[in-house]
């Protein structure tokens, strides 16, 4: 019977919940790396015991673990703890995201909008996002903030920044959202491997077509009532961005307020908010085995991130917007005033579509009916930054 | 200021420690010397997983929200070329790592 493996970061951990296809009873083990932020952790398609995790601390900056063994044992890329004799050096960098400004390979260095409307410099802050190739169980990105996306092609011992993001000219115009100017979802095509697609808070979606050499902003349709320019080209905040991998040029995007559908691989967008109870919210996902089946957790406001009414309720819709369902049996009834951050959901790839997400309170629910019932795996880990889920064989 | 190698006493935060996958107190030999540039080359070059956990990769600045202290003294604006003082450079007394207490 297959398993699924579901990784949880936190603000204090990452944390690894275990359970057979049936998904009723579960193994929880951690915290890995207590104390740390932990933004992301995702396991390579190709080799589902190859798991990335972003390590972030105010303090100590920027860290980047790996796992060979599904979570049980941890190792810094590149860096040879096992070894006897001398330490290696000059030492691997797996923690080293150095934006690309050289004069061959690069992009100059230029500033964003701040906050006030100034320019400011590009600042390496913390990864946000990884995701490992489809191909290659040692290849991996990295969406990071300030916005940029990096790869690795040695399974993260080091990073190179895919300048022509940054630098395909609208960056100047990227400003930081209220989590700062994150590069915070990262989609690869499964059928076209030159395509990616990118999204960061608060500039917009972008894709690739060319492996990452050129990008294009791909915002048509979006409507910003914070931008003056109702068809501005950048300058949106996307919260997150969903694709069934089955059809890959229909995606779906929970941005600020609106949810959003694409079938023409992000350059148009439709409105499929419909009868949603409030269109703002953060995460997004799609069904793995029904691609017009879509879910999303509407958050009151943005000036009040938590569930309407004190309700937490998933909301579904099967045929792909516009007509929104309440999922609610099994979630709280009352007194809940939880977020559910953007890379919070997830879906795993079983019979019956098992949906997981992660809230603020620290609570990881798990639905093994395509979102019909809900059931909390944890009521008590720390604030829930990011959910994966890994289907084993 | 003696030539020959030095044994000097580092002190690193707690999750530092583990990072490192050592307990309590450092001793590092360092030749020339002994600053925080010294310390910190040796400390790194011993436990090449801190690098970038301490000061930054390729500037070498301090990380925001650490401090260096010796001999009840906050290093941390000195320049890392000054030597430290003679109680740290003879192990006497530790050079300490500490992060900045800080959030709730």
């Amino acid at each position: 019977m297959s398993k699924v493996r579901v990784l949880v970061g936190t603000r204090k951990g990452a944390f690894i919940l275990s359970s057979d296809g049936k998904r009723d009873k579960w193994e929880v083990s951690g915290p890995f790396f207590a104390g740390w932020e932990i933004y992301h952790m995702k396991g390579s398609p190709v080799n589902p015991e190859r798991v990335y995790v972003s390590q972030t601390s105010g303090w100590f900056g920027q860290l980047f673990q790996a796992s060979d063994d599904g979570g049980k044992t941890w190792y810094q890329p590149g860096v040879k703890t096992e070894d006897a004799g001398p330490p290696q050096w000059p030492p691997v960098k797996s923690n080293r995201f150095v934006y690309d400004s050289s004069d061959t390979t690069g992009k100059p260095l230029t500033t964003h909008q701040w906050y006030d409307g100034t320019q400011h410099p590009w600042e390496f802050k913390r990864v946000w996002h990884v995701e490992p190739s489809l191909t290659d169980p040692n290849t991996v990105y990295a969406g990071v903030e300030d916005a940029a996306i990096f790869k690795s092609t040695d399974g993260g011992a080091n990073w190179n920044e895919m300048p022509g993001l940054r630098g395909h000219g609208t960056g100047p115009q990227w400003q930081p959202g209220a989590g700062g100017m994150c590069l915070h979802t990262i989609i690869l095509d499964p059928k076209n491997p030159d395509r990616i697609f990118i999204a960061i808070s608060a500039a917009g979606a972008f894709r690739t077509d060319d492996g990452g050499k050129t990008w294009k902003p791909i915002n048509k349709g979006l409507r910003s009532q914070f931008i003056p320019d109702q068809d501005a080209e950048v300058g949106h905040c996307v919260h997150h961005i969903a694709m069934n991998p089955d059809r890959p040029n229909t995606l779906f995007m929970q941005k600020h307020w609106d949810v959003m559908r694409s079938d023409d691989a992000g350059d148009s967008w439709k409105e499929v908010s419909g009868n949603l109870p409030t269109d703002f919210g953060f995460v997004i996902d799609v069904n793995s085995n029904e691609p017009e089946t879509v879910y999303v957790v509407p958050i009151k406001s943005d000036s009040e991130h938590f569930p309407m009414d004190g309700k937490l309720r998933v909301y579904r819709s099967k045929s792909g917007g516009n007509e929104w369902e309440k999922l609610a049996k099994g979630l709280p009834e009352k007194d809940c005033y939880v977020n559910v951050l953007r890379d919070a959901m997830a879906v795993d790839k079983l019979d019956k579509c098992g949906v997981y997400f992660g809230t603020t309170g620290g609570q990881v629910y798990v639905s093994p009916d395509g979102g019909d019932s809900w059931k909390a795996i944890v009521h008590d880990l720390p604030a829930v930054l990011s959910v994966e889920v890994q289907t084993i064989p | 200021m003696p030539s020959s190698a030095q044994n000097v006493r580092v002190q690193i935060p707690y999750h530092l420690r583990n990072l490192a996958r050592v307990e309590g107190e450092i001793a590092l030999e360092i030749s020339g010397p002994v600053t925080i540039r010294s310390v910190l080359d040796a400390l790194e070059r011993r436990y090449p997983m801190l690098c970038g956990t301490i000061r930054e990769h390729d500037t070498l600045n301090r990380r925001a929200f650490l401090r260096f202290f010796a001999c009840e003294e906050d290093l941390s604006h000195q320049s890392p070329d000054v030597e430290l003082p003679e109680a740290v450079a003879s192990g006497k007394e530790p050079f300490l790592i500490i992060g900045a207490i800080a959030g709730g």
